[in-house]
């Protein structure tokens, strides 16, 4: 191999390997992404961008969520204008559509605020006021100003050509078919169809596709995808819904353990026209066929929030699978099971969000720096004291067969 | 002598009867979408883009193109090559989403 | 909730009217749901009533068999369902359902049926050029729809250009109702039909067809020219000129060739593509074809790889309105034996299956022979809009692809919008597939919606709370 001695090899091209390469590059590591789709071809192509504290409660995931906020600002701002990601600090509206909901809404906002949301009570007149075609007659609602949205594609190819142009070497279409151990079970590095890369460090950023790295490397990571339906509207006026707009039952929605289908339709515009109404959440293994179940929650919900939205048509859906890890936090850092393995996957729905105070974790954890927020929580050995967890079953070995590649379908 | 569509099929239409487009009165054939009538009358284009407000008419004509779109009777984006007109029919340019003007 | 239909057939053009009919003849429960107002789909669409043409067969050929479809419509037990715009094919409790928007008031219909036949046709190939979203510049197919069915004309002097067979049908029926067409403009060399002669010998009625065509269009001064495209239009408000461009083996534009010809209307094709979406949805496996699309795999019988499911027509690559009718034919007689054990007749299959054979060679070598060359990318500059609905012009489709290395259609069309618009990237899929640096076909789109769906519609369906589980 002629390729430079690097201090890394991280394996994904989503948006959390892209953070992870473009915060690597900017301490000054040498790394390589490598992955066997394109940039953003497995669910990061298929979010919908959501940059959310709204439904997070307080924990360790909300530290992440508003270390990542304050990155993502800056990042919009150093990011070149041509990159177009679309940063939008446009804010999340949460509804109570009744006074019970309101009441746990706000004990929720509460916690949030402590732990340091900005979360403000709106009425129902001041509803109207935020967003015009909101129905009438909910109870009222929570304005959180720090939600924001990105084109989650855009966002990762440009955080992939920002840490290019700082040396990384970017390989894609090219599966890694081995993680090389050395003597003493370290990692030294990954096997391609091209040939081997070596590198002391090696950072699964393959999403949903996680466990199948971490048995590459001779370990386990109970990822589970969890499948996510988005529908699509016609262009509309911009303006027309201008914030991330959700009712309150999809924080518990997001929190379930559940395998069955939950649905609290997030809706919001686009800079482009469209708007976006996502998303479902239910544990199907890697099964694309369309669940008209889905959409007719979906149109019901977003209909039933906007009711002018009732003629507006859905042009397109489509489906993506989020690594769902048990205790819905993502795994972020060193696994002491294999020396020189990083994880930085399992975000479920919220890697586009999180993958900036990712690549910082990460990148701390490879130079030996200070963590800029505590890894405890997210340690991705932290399974293994449950023993065979009862809910993990290996996606891979489900009827509906291997995951299709990433890009195949959209 | 030229010979014409309605000619080589031996057409002998039922009467016609008359719509606007953008207050101009047009006439139009029974059964006519609301492309053909257009055609008929030499419009070519009764929609601008969202982007570059290019001006658009028929494309593909058979529904999967979606560049004919109309607003009709305060309906926007309605195929012209697939609806037919019905008489009164009140059809004006349709200028990017179609939705602005309702706003 | 009554009984499923035995069968739902979705398209009336010539495969699934012909489907239809035959399944009701042998006993069978049949529902035929058409996006369309009348039956014949787009190969026999035919003025409306109100228009009352005495003669509607002089722009049609087989109009006397689609004519005898017709009466047998209406007299033969067939659910007859037009403008019913099936979205989806869904699996039921036993059965197939298909979800259909009706008509233009978009209101939500389900049918349940037993089997599925789905005769779904074919929309045409577009490759962009300079100037091509200018009004007056037309798809060759849609100047023939717009012809047949409202009796207009995109001009006065329209070019024809493109590839393929359709070409010169198109040029026949334009100038038969009075436009002057000064060229017919064909990409590729009818030389190329020499190579399959015996296919070609083996079809003489498409021989008579395409002679009728050449003769018509030889009296009405026509020039035919092959090897050579329109790689740009001219004009403000609408077309006023295209140019005329020699190619070279490749298709690629030979400098210093370009003429300006002058007219106001271009229609113009590039052969037809399979319409998949349903089948794709239904995860039916597919084929690449000989001019570069992709059709269904089908067996002897029609059935796609999804039990339950049949196909016919240009579904299953394109071959014209006797093979789809062929193949409507088998596959009604495939579905009435799987469902009701009704006896083939063997003599009947024998010669349904010849004659589909025969069709078929023909139609693969005409694909071939209009396969497009690598080279027409050459001829977009990079102001040419590549999407129409989203307005992306061939130099961020570039851009794109040498700045954020996205090599295939959908890492374009996340960073681009390319193809995210109204037609979901039916008229821009195959520009954007060469520019993103492919030889051949795109991949195979996935697009579960086979039209836009109100979200009242969408909302309307019945829950399927008790099937609906993990």
């Amino acid at each position: 191999m002629s390729a430079p001695s690097l201090d890394a090899v991280i394996v994904g091209a989503g948006v959390v390997g892209a953070a992870c390469a473009y915060y690597a590059t900017r301490a000054g590591l040498s790394v390589a992404v490598v992955d066997r789709g394109p940039v953003a071809g497995g669910t990061t192509g298929a979010g919908e961008g959501n940059l959310l504290v709204s439904d997070k409660e307080p924990g360790p995931e909300l530290e992440l969520a508003l270390l990542s906020t304050r990155l993502w600002r800056e990042l919009a701002a150093a990011l070149p204008p041509e990159d177009a990601v679309e940063y939008e600090p446009k804010g999340g509206l949460v509804l109570a559509p009744d006074e019970t909901a309101l009441t746990a809404l706000r004990a929720f906002a509460a916690g949030q605020c402590a732990a340091g949301v900005e979360a403000r009570e709106v009425d129902e007149h001041e509803l109207a006021h935020l967003e015009p075609e909101l129905t009438k007659g909910l109870a009222g609602g929570f304005h959180y100003p720090q939600d924001a949205q990105v084109q989650p594609a855009r966002a990762a190819a440009a955080l992939l050509r920002a840490a290019r142009s700082r040396g990384a070497l970017v390989r894609l279409g090219e599966e890694v078919t081995a993680v090389l151990t050395g003597p003493h079970g370290a990692v030294r590095g990954v096997r391609t169809p091209r040939g081997e890369l070596h590198a002391p460090a090696v950072v699964n950023a393959t999403g949903t596709w996680g466990g199948r790295l971490a048995a590459l490397a001779g370990t386990r990571l109970p990822v589970l995808p969890r499948r996510g339906f988005v529908l699509v509207t016609e262009p509309l006026p911009p303006g027309l819904i201008r914030h991330k707009v959700y009712a309150a039952d999809y924080i518990a929605d997001v929190a379930s353990d559940s395998a069955a289908l939950q649905s609290s339709a997030v809706v919001e515009g686009t800079p482009a026209g469209p708007v976006l109404i996502g998303a479902t959440r239910e544990r199907v293994g890697f099964d694309r066929t369309l669940s008209t179940e889905a959409l007719r929650r979906l149109a019901g919900q977003a209909t039933a929030l906007f009711p002018r939205l009732a003629d507006v048509h859905a042009i397109r859906t489509y489906c993506g699978f989020r690594p769902y890890l048990p205790d819905h936090l993502p795994a972020i850092g060193p696994d002491p099971r294999v020396p020189g393995l990083h994880h930085a996957c399992g975000h479920e729905g919220a890697g586009i969000g999180l993958a900036p105070a990712t690549g910082l974790l990460v990148t701390a954890a490879l130079t030996g720096d200070e963590p800029p927020v505590g890894a405890w929580p997210f340690r991705p050995e932290r399974f293994d004291s449950r023993g065979p967890a009862d809910d993990f079953s290996d996606p891979f070995d489900r009827p509906d067969g291997p995951p299709p590649s990433p890009g195949a379908r959209t | 002598m030229s010979q014409t569509p309605l000619g080589l099929v031996r057409a002998a239409p039922a009467a016609p009867y008359t719509f606007t487009f953008d207050g101009r009165i047009l006439t139009a054939l029974p059964g006519q979408t609301l492309a053909a009538a257009l055609w008929a009358a030499g419009i070519m284009s009764w929609r601008t883009t969202r982007g570059g407000g290019a001006p658009r008419g028929v494309f593909c004509g058979i529904g999967v193109c979606h560049d004919c779109l109309a607003t009709v009777n305060g309906r926007p984006n309605q195929r012209a090559c697939l609806v037919a007109v019905q008489p009164g029919d009140v059809v004006t340019v349709q200028e990017g989403t179609g939705h602005d003007a309702t706003r | 909730m009554t009984p499923p239909v035995d069968l739902a057939v979705v398209g009336a053009g010539p495969a699934g009217l012909a489907a239809a009919v035959r399944a009701a003849g042998l006993g069978l429960s049949v529902a035929l749901l058409d996006a369309g107002e009348r039956p014949g789909g787009q190969f026999h669409r035919y003025p409306a009533p109100g228009l009352r043409a005495a003669r509607p067969e002089a722009l049609h050929h087989g109009w006397r068999h689609f004519a005898r479809r017709l009466r047998q419509l209406e007299t033969g037990g067939v659910t007859y369902l037009p403008r019913h715009h099936v979205w989806t094919v869904a699996r039921g409790d036993g059965c197939w359902l298909l979800h259909a928007v009706v008509g233009p008031d978009e209101t939500p219909a389900t049918v349940r049926a037993r089997a599925v036949l789905l005769a779904t046709g074919a929309y045409e190939r577009q490759l962009p050029f300079p100037g091509w979203t200018l009004p007056g510049v037309v798809g060759a197919g849609g100047a023939q729809a717009m012809l047949k069915s409202g009796l207009v004309l995109p001009g006065r002097r329209v070019v024809v250009a493109g590839s393929g067979p359709l070409l010169l049908a198109v040029a026949a029926s334009l100038a038969a109702a009075g436009a002057r067409v000064p060229a017919v403009v064909e990409a590729a060399d009818y030389r190329a039909y020499g190579r399959s002669l015996p296919a070609v010998l083996r079809t003489p009625a498409k021989l008579a067809e395409g002679a009728r065509y050449g003769g018509g269009l030889l009296r009405r001064s026509t020039r035919l020219l092959t090897r050579h495209a329109v790689t740009a239009a001219h004009g403000t408000a609408r077309v006023e000129a295209v140019t005329v461009t020699r190619l070279d083996d490749h298709w690629r534009p030979v400098p210093g060739t370009g003429r300006r010809v002058p007219c106001d209307a271009l229609a113009v094709g590039h052969g037809l593509v399979p319409q998949l979406d349903l089948a794709v949805g239904l995860g039916c496996a597919t084929r690449r074809t000989a001019d570069d699309t992709h059709a269904l795999v089908v067996d002897a019988d029609q059935a796609t790889t999804v039990p339950g499911i049949w196909a016919a027509g240009e579904s299953c690559g394109i071959g014209g309105a006797d093979l789809a009718l062929t193949e409507g034919e088998i596959a009604a007689d495939a579905v009435a034996r799987t469902l009701h054990d009704v006896p083939a007749d063997p003599r009947r299959h024998a010669a349904l299956t010849r004659r589909r054979t025969r069709l078929r060679a023909f139609a693969d070598a005409m694909a071939a022979a209009h396969r497009p060359g690598p080279g027409w990318a050459d001829w977009l500059d990079d102001a040419t809009e590549v999407c129409r609905c989203e307005e992306v012009t061939a130099g961020r489709v570039r851009e794109a692809v040498a700045g954020y290395g996205a090599h295939d259609t959908r890492t374009v069309k996340l960073l681009t919008r390319a193809g995210m618009g109204w037609c979901q990237g039916r008229m821009c899929g195959q520009a954007v597939a060469r520019l993103a640096g492919g030889e051949g076909a795109a991949a195979v789109e996935s697009r579960p919606l086979s039209c836009p769906v109100p979200l009242r519609p969408l909302a309307q369906l019945p829950p399927e709370a008790e099937e609906f589980r993990a």
